[in-house]
């Protein structure tokens, strides 16, 4: 067992909207704060953004792919004071236009393969993260 | 969060503490005098850790004869490494939010 397994995480929804519309949602920073985070998102490859969550942690991403109304891709990376327990994480978001609507399949694919530390290691980089996650999940919940 | 993920960590949120655990994980199976050769505090200090670590589930010890070796118990950390099903969650409640805003949106 090593730290350097990828995993990925995938959720897909199909929206009642035209692709057009869920772009947008996708790529403009006032629409994209209102489901996702406040950010300073450009739809350009090579743009570098961050993404603020609402308890204060500060996500750095870097736009890699833009095919208007059907992917967006861009780095979801995490901080950590120890480089050596940086999150490093790619989101792909895949729009798909169906009869009525358009499917949206986003995946995020974790720890690169090359991240050296061990198991153990890899969890503590994400203690922040995961206590600050549940402590905004259990907001929304409210 | 579960109490047996406060537990892991708090038990794993210190620095020497951590620092045992991995290099068990790294290692394998090692002596209290092997950790304590590496580990900048002295021998009672790291039994002291080590029987933190054994009550958190971390390690397990096996004694032989005067010596007790302890190896690490990675399937401890599977309520921390979960990281998928978190995220998960984090999305699907994301999905929820972009839902409602297509809603709102002008076409």
């Amino acid at each position: 067992m090593t730290a350097a397994e990828t995993r990925s995480v995938i959720v897909e929804r199909e929206f009642k909207a035209s692709p057009d519309k869920l772009w947008r949602a996708l790529t403009q920073p006032h629409l994209i704060e209102e489901w996702l985070m406040k950010n300073d998102f450009q739809p350009k490859v090579g743009h570098g953004f961050n993404l603020r969550g609402d308890w204060g942690g500060v996500l750095d991403c870097e736009v890699l792919a833009v095919e208007p109304n059907r992917t967006l891709v861009y780095s979801w990376n995490f901080a950590h004071d120890d480089p050596a327990f940086n999150l490093t994480s790619v989101v792909t978001f895949t729009l798909t236009p169906t009869a009525d609507g358009v499917h949206l399949r986003m995946e995020q694919a974790g720890f690169r393969p090359d991240q050296p530390q061990a198991y153990g290691g890899a969890m503590h980089g994400w203690r922040q993260f995961l206590d600050n996650l549940d402590q905004l999940l259990a907001r929304e919940a409210e | 969060m579960t109490p047996d993920t406060d537990t892991l960590f708090r038990t794993l949120a210190d620095p020497t503490r951590r620092a045992l655990f991995e290099r068990l994980c790294r290692d394998g199976e090692l002596t209290v005098a092997a950790l304590t050769a590496q580990a900048g505090v002295s021998q009672p200090a790291v039994s002291k850790h080590l029987g933190v670590l054994r009550q958190a589930g971390l390690v397990r010890d096996r004694p032989d004869g005067r010596q007790t070796h302890y190896s690490a118990q990675l399937d401890a950390l599977t309520p921390l490494t979960d990281w998928t099903g978190r995220m998960n969650g984090f999305w699907e409640n994301r999905f929820d939010k972009l839902e409602n805003l297509l809603t709102r949106m002008d076409q």
